[in-house]
């Protein structure tokens, strides 16, 4: 006899561990499925090991200046395995919490490789056992991994992905990053700060390019500010490696190449999603032209009682939109009332280099090309008390509202400590305010956040401070 | 504690009005009656009175301020003892809050009580649910029922109905419905506990209407009065030569009932001619006599009391469809077409069955010049058991009136004409005008209507029989 359940969730990462205990929260019976680690990458290779990074590489930054603020540190140096050691405790205490959340919401935790037989059934290998699992519905979660360059393999030597750069066995001295988005941002970012030479290739013409341009105009002079080599529109075609480090041949704009030497490489040019060996053949659920599970609104599937959540379904891949697609599809599985499908367009996206970068909604551009009359607003860091006095003063609010309905098309900060401020216009967003709502909110001074309000008023041509 | 001046409900159906001009202004000394305001409703100009003392500290809402809903605070009264400095501008939510049904501090909100009241008692009497609300009249308790039952099983979080309470409502949403000249209470609202947010509005919008058929006929209707509204799109894209106006508080009312109408209310339309000499004859002796007393009696004032008189003669054209119940009134009230600079309103001639005809030709007179004035008051051309319009003086043969709901008929006049005509079995030449009924076939059997279509003929034809 197979074990029977409500709900079984194929990986327990940010959208899988969330979806069941929504699910249990909401009586149903739920085992989950995971083949590594409780809390999946987010937890244990992502979001939260690299946040414990660049908390190291903030103060060292700030340790070496400390002048700035009146104080004085020699000898400031860092012991780079005690470095990464205390990121992966971070990563080990958030697991061991996942397990107690599992616990207490008294769901079976399985540990194997799942894979789904036929609909609502789904055998988990676990070393050379095989355990057969039934359930009215399956979600898979199974997420993605980082995307391979043909040329260049990684090693985890000195060709790296986020994986490998997480746990470094040695500091790079020269490093090459290959792609801006996010995550070659903040690894460029936290070994910069931490002394390494390095550059970033990004074919788009812009670093961030998902981002506003102006934001990424400005991550380009920050960081150049910052000596890190920034090569837009520009190509890696081939990558040699040897002992002591690789050779990567660049292709500029203008189509010339050039042979440049690294210590050691990162690759961050996407991810691909985790489709494979899962199953999803035998019970016909289709993935769509980029092999992401095509799935509606609440996550269903085209088969029936199976749906997909998180990266696996498609961008953006971000942990919070897996988080909140599963309490979705938990939430119609378990026939809540209440249950609403998410505006894609109210998710933000954060990076968490020095600076910081953090948005929602359109950026001017896509507002512009969506046919809207735009007020635009901008507010510098330089005309905010508070971040004046923390030696921050580099960054920008901007605010793109609709002219004629005021409602708040898209935020865009670049600066200290933004990816915690963005929180309010997400807010605003979903309650979906106009700038008169903005505008009459008191913000408390002195805070960063006073910039948000400056940012509308200045969309209105009435900002006070600048 | 300044005393908060709100939006008064001008007349029971007022949800929003024009603040169209202070009369006051900020500093002025007010007492109990002296006019605040002058305030557009969708059909009249009104004056607005002071209730309390004390002295104007501010005037919230600027003068020309369109859509002011019912309840909003309009403007801020420093007590006796209080400074009169303009106090803290209340937050732009408080009308929502507030716009719980039209209640005591309208000054002229006890007419329309009385008026309501009255409808109530028939209301009761004919055992609808909804009796007992006392400040709505018939109609919108209508209103109320249809939109109640239609979304009531299916939909998951029906639109809260008219007057009940706030709508829920994002404040882009309500910027939206406002520019666009949507009703929020009859959008669904999909958002947490049925609030209405900015992709509910664009489903109400009517689905792509093309220019054409939004001048001839309001496009398709899903949510019935929101959608009322023809897609703007077409006019500022148009290359032809034109001028783009914002449309009135009326003009508004009046697609948004004749839409209604149209598209809920199935119509049969019998028409009959009627031969008018005698009534003609009747009305010239009738003139001569009353010459002395001033009065001057139109042939429309004798088709009023006929009309009536044949409402009471076949009662079942004298009622009014309310949902899963019928309303028959036992006293005919004619409400009376009459054209106004922008647009049309229907003054209500009450009980014109047992009137005597100087009576409604006096209370006509009076009512359309006040109409043309823009001066009625909201009880005088709201409620009305059927309606008569008359175009015979434009030189209309015949045409067929949209019913005004809820009532259950509209009478449509043509012009009195010399037409060849049979009379007592030879053709001779007689003044002839055809009439055309519109009936609400819900309420109302064609053979009732052809009855009514009948006595209304017989009494014009021998009209010595409504002076009996």
């Amino acid at each position: 006899m197979a074990d029977t359940y409500d709900l079984i969730v194929l990986g327990s990462g940010p959208g899988g561990y969330v979806a069941a205990i929504r699910a249990a929260q909401l009586g149903l019976k739920v085992a989950i499925v995971e083949r590594e680690r409780l809390g999946g990458i987010c937890l244990n290779w992502g979001c939260i090991p690299t946040k414990a990074l660049l908390r190291t590489s903030e103060i060292y930054h700030y340790m070496q200046n400390a002048s700035a603020y009146g104080l004085s540190a020699s000898n400031v140096a860092f012991d780079l395995e005690k470095v990464v050691e205390r990121s992966r405790k971070v990563a080990g205490q958030l697991n061991s919490g996942v397990t107690g959340l599992m616990k207490k919401n008294k769901i079976t935790v399985i540990e194997g490789v799942g894979k789904l037989t036929a609909k609502g059934k789904l055998t988990v290998t676990t070393g050379d056992k095989k355990t057969d699992l039934e359930a009215g519905n399956i979600i898979i979660a199974t997420g993605a991994r980082a995307r391979d360059l043909p040329f260049a393999k990684a090693d985890g030597k000195r060709i790296w992905t986020y994986r490998h750069a997480m746990v470094p066995p040695e500091m790079p001295t020269k490093l090459l990053v290959i792609g801006s988005g996010a995550i070659g941002v903040e690894f460029a970012s936290f070994y910069n700060d931490m002394g390494a030479e390095v550059t970033i290739v990004e074919m788009m013409d812009r670093i961030l390019p998902v981002e506003d341009a102006e934001v990424s105009d400005f991550m380009a002079k920050a960081l150049t500010k910052q000596k890190i080599k920034i090569l837009a529109s520009t190509g890696v075609s081939k990558i040699e490696t040897s002992d002591t480090g690789v050779k990567a041949t660049i292709k500029a704009k203008d189509g010339t190449l050039s042979e440049q030497e690294f210590s050691h490489v990162i690759v961050a040019v996407g991810i691909v999603p985790n489709v494979e060996n899962i199953g999803l053949e035998d019970v016909g659920v289709e993935p769509d032209k980029r092999y992401h599970i095509k799935t509606d609104e609440y996550g269903r599937t085209n088969v029936d009682g199976i749906y997909a959540i998180g990266d696996v379904t498609g961008p953006p891949w971000l942990a919070h939109k897996a988080s909140h697609e599963g309490v979705i599809a938990a939430e119609k599985i378990a026939g809540y009332a209440g249950v609403h499908p998410m505006n894609k367009g109210n998710i933000p996206g954060c990076t968490y280099s020095r600076p910081q970068v953090a948005s929602v909604g359109m950026t001017e551009a896509q507002a512009k090309e969506a046919g809207h009359e735009l007020k635009v607003g901008k507010f510098p860091f330089i005309g905010n008390g508070k971040a004046i006095a923390l030696g921050e003063a580099e960054g920008f609010v901007k605010t793109v509202f609709d002219a004629k309905t005021g409602e708040l098309l898209g935020a865009h900060m670049v600066g200290a400590e933004v990816t915690e401020l963005i929180q309010g216009y997400v807010v605003a967003r979903q309650l979906e305010t106009t700038e008169t709502d903005l505008m009459q909110t008191v913000f408390a001074h002195p805070t960063l956040s006073e910039m948000m309000h400056e940012s509308v008023l200045g969309a209105y041509g009435r900002a006070i401070h600048f | 504690m300044p005393i908060e001046l709100k939006m008064p409900a001008l007349s029971p159906t007022m949800e929003e009005g024009t603040l169209a001009k202070w009369l006051v202004k900020e500093g002025d000394v007010v007492k109990s009656g002296d006019l605040l305001a002058e305030i557009e409703t969708d059909k009249a100009t009104m004056e607005f009175e002071a209730v309390d003392e004390g002295t104007i500290s501010q005037l919230v809402v600027p003068a020309g301020t369109e859509g002011v809903k019912v309840g909003a605070v309009i403007a801020l009264i420093a007590g006796e003892d209080e400074d009169a400095a303009p106090a803290k501008k209340p937050a732009e939510a408080a009308p929502d809050a507030k716009a719980d049904a039209p209640k005591a501090d309208a000054p002229k909100a006890d007419a329309a009580k009385a008026d309501a009241k009255d409808a109530d008692k028939e209301a009761g009497s004919a055992g609808s649910p909804a009796a007992s609300l006392e400040t709505r009249n018939a109609e919108q308790k209508d209103e109320a029922a249809a939109k109640g039952s239609e979304s009531a099983p299916a939909a998951p979080a029906p639109a809260a109905p008219a007057g009940e309470g706030r709508v829920k409502a994002s404040p882009l949403a309500r910027r939206l419905a406002e520019q666009q000249g949507l009703d929020l209470a009859s959008v669904a609202g999909s958002g947490p506990n049925g609030r209405v947010v900015k992709a509910d509005l664009a489903n109400a919008k009517p689905g792509g209407a093309k220019p054409a058929e939004a001048t001839s006929a309001p496009a398709k209707a899903e949510a019935a009065p929101a959608a009322a509204k023809p897609a703007p799109a077409a006019s500022a894209a148009s290359p032809i030569p034109h001028e783009v106006s914002k449309l009135s508080g009326m003009r508004k009312t009046i697609a948004r009932r004749l839409t209604e109408s149209k598209q809920q209310v199935p119509h049969i339309y019998l028409t009959v001619d009627i031969q008018l000499d005698a009534l003609l004859k009747l009305r010239g002796e009738l003139n001569s006599a009353l010459e002395s007393r001033g009065v001057k009696l139109s042939v429309n004032d004798l088709l009023v009391k006929a009309l009536a008189l044949s409402l009471l003669e076949v009662p079942a054209c004298n009622v009014q469809f309310a949902g899963d119940t019928l309303i028959s009134f036992t006293r005919a009230d004619i409400s009376v077409a009459v054209s106004i600079p922008g647009g049309l309103i229907t003054p209500v001639v009450v009980d014109a069955g047992t009137k005597g005809i100087a009576a409604i030709a006096t209370e006509i007179k009076d009512l359309a010049g006040r109409a043309r004035a823009g001066k009625l008051q909201p009880s005088e051309y709201q409620g009305g058991t059927a309606s008569l319009s008359n175009m015979g003086m434009y030189g209309i043969k015949q045409f067929e009136a949209v019913i005004n709901p809820p009532q259950g008929m509209i009478m449509a006049i043509g012009a009195g004409e010399k037409r060849p005509y049979i009379v007592d079995g030879k053709l001779d030449v007689a003044t002839v005008m055809s009439a055309t009924g519109s009936f609400d076939h819900r309420a109302i059997d064609g053979a009732d209507g052809a009855q009514l279509m009948a006595a209304f003929k017989r009494l014009v034809e021998k009209p010595l029989g409504m002076l009996a």
